[in-house]
């Protein structure tokens, strides 16, 4: 078994970034200019990577499948980013950062990277509010913050309900002034659909260059570079209905599996508590409500089993129900934080309520999130203040005017803490091929905590990767740029070729979203909130089946060589179907429930997560072996020298 | 120059132009008004601007800012159709906020022009432009090329000259309603607060502006039927 | 509460930006009003792939109101009949049994049709990169709270910069200006101390480069505000007009 170096420097757990920073090889302008940057992606991560790239002087290809760089959807984000400032005197800090995140996380991330994470935290903010990003402010003039799921203190910095959109727009101006100054070069409309990768002079493969389809056109193209960086976001679309957009992929980081890099933690899932439920099978996705609506709701289901009856027969106003025939099981089972419980616990809450038959709305999946309390409290404009939008676009979807009747809310996919495998320097175990973003697995364990992500994208993409990419471009500026007709670029367009023909040979008569679909619901079912061994491997054998679906009776219409929606959905769709399967494996090796992965073999009688750090504390990194082999595994020890690793506890 | 080659160049121009003639629409109602007091009086401000040397000034600087104005609404017009593409909406609605005048002010501003030329022949021909080329062609009963009053009193008298001064002050009516506060919104003294003041104040505005040249048109037209 | 309705759905098919387009009228039969507009529209693919022929393109990814990508024009309005919305989170119920649903793409030479309801959209990317950003690199910026902003104005340049850049007000205009798209950049930059030190030359460079795209000229007729999903005002253009006037002037 290969041994895993994650290159994690020397010295005290606080200086490490600063030791790396201090020892790290740098590249000097003038060879920066004759160094050739892939980033796939132009989300928070890939946007900010490649302006900061191109400002440091390299020469940027920035690829994205939207029209423009400023779609990527990373916009979505509404609650906030995270950042140890302590502006509000609550007793914040960088260690306190770290420990909330790695105990958010479960106890599955790397100390080193997450102490990085929160120790860049602070710049990020800086970085934003100089772009012109309008951060909330009080009426003093400074920065507000607000409270956020699993942490203590207030130290979430928001744009109103439009926080990623704000900072990624900050990105994507950051990435327009480097496209206006030259130094990146954006194609839009360009999906990757393979990695090239190149044998240097001592025969060690090196990623190159990627090969691209013109989606307008659907012309094949090719790009080399001395080094490509994905950042292309998660998988949540395995299950076809989730928060995320409708073009969310994971194919760019199967890709990379399929070249040789490995997959880390596929099983970890983030399943978001707060999302407005399904209503019905022409559903497209879900629509994320924000999590700082806990701020201020309190959510609950009726304590009395013939009251859930009624309410999901439509017999019975929830309005009707007394106080104390609620069940605010949240505040019931954890009194410390309440309805502020990490994202993974109150989900696993809320499933356990409706699984005992308590849930509400006519399918019985979904909780109440009711602000009649808020509104008492408060009064209505200063609720409607805070969350006027969320309620509208509540009751522009639902029909339900939120201010008089308790939402309605479940839990639905919505961030993968898993991706690529990339080391401190968040470089994949392909040499020259980094990963930041969602797209790595790097810095959120086993759960992810809210307004964490936008944290990690552009400390990823502003402050790690433009210093760590030196420190391997250092040893390539011998280099010349590459040819695009080497013979590894023509073999990788002819494989690309030849799949896609096979595609459009298959001739059935299914659609690509009709076995989407199929796939979501085989996911969601038996690979969703709650697993078992068993669920685990029917899921494995369905998939196969889906597979099978996909290659016997699937239809796309149209032509490859013109712009074609469905061929693009069925390129992807093979790769969820791929990632849905190393989600299975992953679930089946974890024997242990911990964040976002639920084994229900293994919790604690109260039906909480039972954590085996004796056997698991590692991080499962999934190598290829080849179209229809199981892929290995390997393992990455994960060692806890600064924090006591404890049962996670959000009760007192 | 910006003027010519921005679009809000453009746009300041047409505001400026616009503003001028405004004001001057002002003062020409102030002073039609004098004539529902009395015609005499009213001549009096006819002789003392007859083509003396500052009407002079004031009418080719009129006919300057008209141009401009003109010139500019059909560059405007034709840069704005082409940058609309060649392939029109099958179905379109007008939004409750939108004005119909905003969407229409070429063709209130080509009705407007087509009353001044009926306008000019009316009154203008038959004073400045007579006084200036040393003519005699008046009306009969017109008393020399200041005798506003018999003019106002003979083309009033008529009821399709009403008819068609009463469309044109309409015409313009809307024309000013949307161009009044649009002038100030684009030289950029507008906000949230400001656009709806502008607004009221210039709807008041533009009404007294046109009730004051309708009440002279009316009111010979009703004096003539007695 | 839940039902069906059924409808006559008048769709623009071009096949590309030189070919000629037209109508075509599928029957959309007992569709949920509780179904996204979008959704409705997925319904009609799935329709159309199962009888072979080739799905309505259109533009789409986030769904629910904020990627700015959706963008159809529905019974003569940018992004449909209701206020304050993107395509995407326009549902059913607002439509009525038996009535007939015209669909069209954004339609401004600013933005050529790619193919049937999918338009290119690049050229607010280009505006953007002649000056819709702050020049700073990264790195070497003063603390967060160095310098104080009041809320007022914090708060009006979030109401500017909540812009999607959908191109919602471009499809609106009769003129084919980007002026509310231009103006919200502008003033989100202008309002804040950080943006303030370029704000003559990035109206001036914005400007110039919209007016260079063929973009029309704002005559202030208002509808891009009205159309406008996320209702950014026009004391928006303004304050452009302001910016620009006043840098032409120092010039």
């Amino acid at each position: 078994m290969a041994t895993i170096d994650s290159k994690i420097p020397e010295g005290p757990l606080a200086e490490k970034w600063s030791n790396y920073k201090a020892h790290q090889k740098l590249v000097n302008p003038a060879n920066k200019r004759k160094l050739d940057i892939i980033v796939v992606g132009s989300g928070l991560a890939g946007a900010s990577a490649a302006a900061t790239l191109g400002d440091l002087g390299f020469k940027v290809k920035c690829f994205c499948i939207q029209d423009s760089p400023r779609r990527a959807h990373s916009i979505a984000a509404q609650g906030g980013i995270n950042a140890a400032k302590n502006y509000q005197n609550d007793g914040d800090s960088v260690y306190r950062l770290f420990y909330d995140t790695i105990k958010g996380g479960d106890y599955r991330s790397r100390e080193a990277n997450v102490y990085r994470l929160a120790e860049v935290s602070n710049n990020i903010i800086d970085q934003c509010v100089a772009q012109g990003v309008p951060f909330a402010r009080e009426y003093g003039g400074t920065l507000a913050n607000r409270s956020f799921g699993g942490a203590q203190v207030s130290r979430t910095f928001y744009a109103r309900g439009q926080t990623g959109q704000q900072l990624l727009l900050g990105a994507y101006s950051a990435l327009s002034y480097q496209v206006h100054q030259g130094n990146v070069e954006l194609f839009t409309r360009c999906e990757m659909l393979d990695l090239v990768m190149i044998k240097d002079d001592e025969g060690k493969e090196r990623a190159r260059g990627i090969i691209y389809r013109d989606l307008v056109t659907g012309e094949i193209k090719r790009c080399s570079a001395h080094a490509v960086v994905i950042g292309t976001g998660g998988y949540g679309n395995t299950y076809f209905l989730s928060t995320n957009a409708m073009g969310s992929n994971g194919s760019a980081a199967m890709q990379c599996y399929r070249k040789g890099a490995w997959f880390a933690n596929p099983a970890f899932a983030q399943i978001h508590p707060t999302c407005i439920p399904v209503h019905g099978d022409k559903q497209s996705k879900l629509t994320l409500m924000s999590e700082s609506l806990r701020n201020d709701g309190r959510i609950w289901v009726p304590k009395k089993l013939e009251d859930a009856k009624k309410l999901q027969k439509g017999e019975l106003n929830p309005n009707d129900i007394p106080d104390e025939d609620r069940d605010f099981y949240l505040e019931r089972r954890y009194p410390a934080f309440g309805n502020l419980v990490p994202r993974d616990v109150a989900s696993r809450a809320a499933k356990e309520r409706c699984d005992k038959g308590y849930g509400v709305n006519n399918t019985g999946l979904a909780v109440f999130l009711d602000f009649k309390y808020a509104i008492q409290r408060l009064g209505k404009q200063a609720v409607a203040d805070k969350y006027g939008n969320l309620f509208d676009m509540y009751e522009e979807i639902t029909d339900v005017n939120p201010y008089e009747n308790p939402m309605m809310i479940f839990p639905a996919i919505h961030y993968t803490m898993g991706g690529i495998w990339v080391d401190y320097e968040l470089q994949t175990s392909i040499p020259g091929l980094f990963a930041i973003g969602e797209c790595n697995f790097s810095d959120h364990g086993a759960n992810r905590l809210g307004a964490s992500a936008l944290m990690q994208g552009l400390a990823d993409g502003y402050f790690v990767l433009p210093y760590t990419i030196q420190n391997y471009l250092a040893d390539q500026i011998q280099v010349p740029r590459f040819s695009t007709d080497l013979p590894e670029f023509d073999a990788a367009e002819k494989a690309v070729k030849e799949k896609i023909a096979k595609i459009m040979s298959i001739n059935g008569k299914r659609s690509v979203d009709s076995i989407h679909k199929e796939l979501g619901h085989i996911m969601w079912e038996y690979v969703g909130m709650g697993r078992t061994k068993e669920s685990l491997e029917t899921a494995l054998n369905k998939l196969d089946e889906v597979e099978k679906t996909f290659w016997s009776d699937l239809r796309v219409p149209g032509d490859a060589q013109t712009l074609n929606v469905e061929l693009e959905k069925a390129l992807r769709l093979l790769d969820f179907i791929e990632i849905g399967k190393l989600m299975a494996y992953d679930g089946l090796n974890r024997e242990e429930s911990c964040g976002g992965h639920f084994r229900e073999e293994h919790q604690t009688p109260e039906g909480e997560a039972l954590r085996h750090d004796d056997k698991f504390s590692y991080v499962a990194c999934w190598n290829y072996q080849g179209e229809g082999k199981a892929p290995e595994l390997l393992k990455e020890p994960l060692n806890y020298e600064y924090i006591k690793v404890q049962t996670r506890n959000y009760k007192n | 120059m910006w003027l010519i080659d921005s679009s809000i160049g453009r746009k300041v121009v047409m505001s400026v132009t616009g503003a001028a003639l405004i004001l001057f629409l002002t003062f020409h109602m102030a002073m039609n008004c004098v004539a529902l007091i009395s015609g005499d009086a009213y001549n009096v401000i006819c002789e003392f601007l007859g083509a003396n040397w500052y009407a002079q000034v004031g009418t080719y600087g009129l006919a300057i800012l008209m141009a401009l104005h003109f010139v500019y609404a059909f560059i405007l017009t034709i840069q704005n159709r082409r940058a609309r593409g060649s392939e029109r909406y099958a179905v379109t609605e007008r939004p409750k906020s939108v004005e119909w005048a905003s969407q229409n002010m070429l063709v209130l501003g080509i009705i407007v022009l087509v009353g001044l030329l009926v306008h000019l022949a009316n009154f203008w021909s038959k004073m400045q432009l007579q006084e200036l080329i040393h003519g005699t062609n008046f009306v009969a009963g017109q008393n020399g090329p200041t005798d506003g009053a018999f003019l106002i009193q003979y083309t009033f008298s008529q009821w399709y000259f009403v008819l068609i001064y009463t469309v044109w002050l309409a015409a313009i009516w809307f024309h000013l309603s949307h161009g009044f506060w649009s002038m100030f919104q684009t030289v950029g003294w507008s906000g949230t607060k400001w656009q709806r003041r502008w607004q009221v104040i210039g709807n008041i505005y533009v009404t007294l502006v046109i009730l004051g040249f309708l009440s002279v048109v009316y009111f010979y037209f009703f004096k003539s039927l007695c | 509460m839940e039902k069906n309705i059924s409808f006559k759905l008048k769709v623009w098919r071009q096949r590309g930006p030189k070919e000629k387009g037209q109508f075509k009228v599928y029957e959309m039969k007992d569709i949920p009003t509780d179904t996204s507009f979008l959704e409705m529209l997925d319904i009609l693919n799935e329709q159309l792939i199962n009888a072979g022929e080739e799905p309505v393109v259109f533009d789409h990814d986030c769904r629910e109101g904020i990627c700015g990508m959706c963008s159809l024009y529905i019974n003569g309005h940018p992004h449909g009949p209701a206020t304050g919305a993107t395509t995407c989170q326009l549902y059913m119920r607002r439509f009525k049994d038996g009535e007939t649903i015209t669909v069209e793409p954004w339609r401004s030479a600013g933005f050529p049709v790619i193919r049937d309801l999918m338009v290119d959209r690049r050229a607010y990317d280009k505006i953007m990169q002649a000056g819709g950003y702050v020049s700073i690199n990264t790195g070497g910026v003063p603390d967060a709270n160095a310098i104080p902003i009041s809320k007022e104005k914090a708060d009006l340049a979030m109401d500017a910069a909540s812009c999607i850049g959908c191109g919602a007000c471009v499809a609106a205009c009769k003129n084919g200006s980007a002026m509310l798209f231009v103006s919200a950049k502008v003033s989100q930059l202008a309002l804040l101390p950080q943006g303030q030190v370029e704000a003559a030359h990035r109206a001036k460079a914005m400007l110039s480069k919209m007016d260079e795209l063929g973009f029309g000229n704002c005559t202030n007729t208002r509808a891009c505000e009205a159309e406008c999903p996320k209702c950014i005002s026009i004391s928006n253009i303004a304050r452009l007009n302001r910016e620009f006037i006043a840098a032409k002037l120092s010039d």
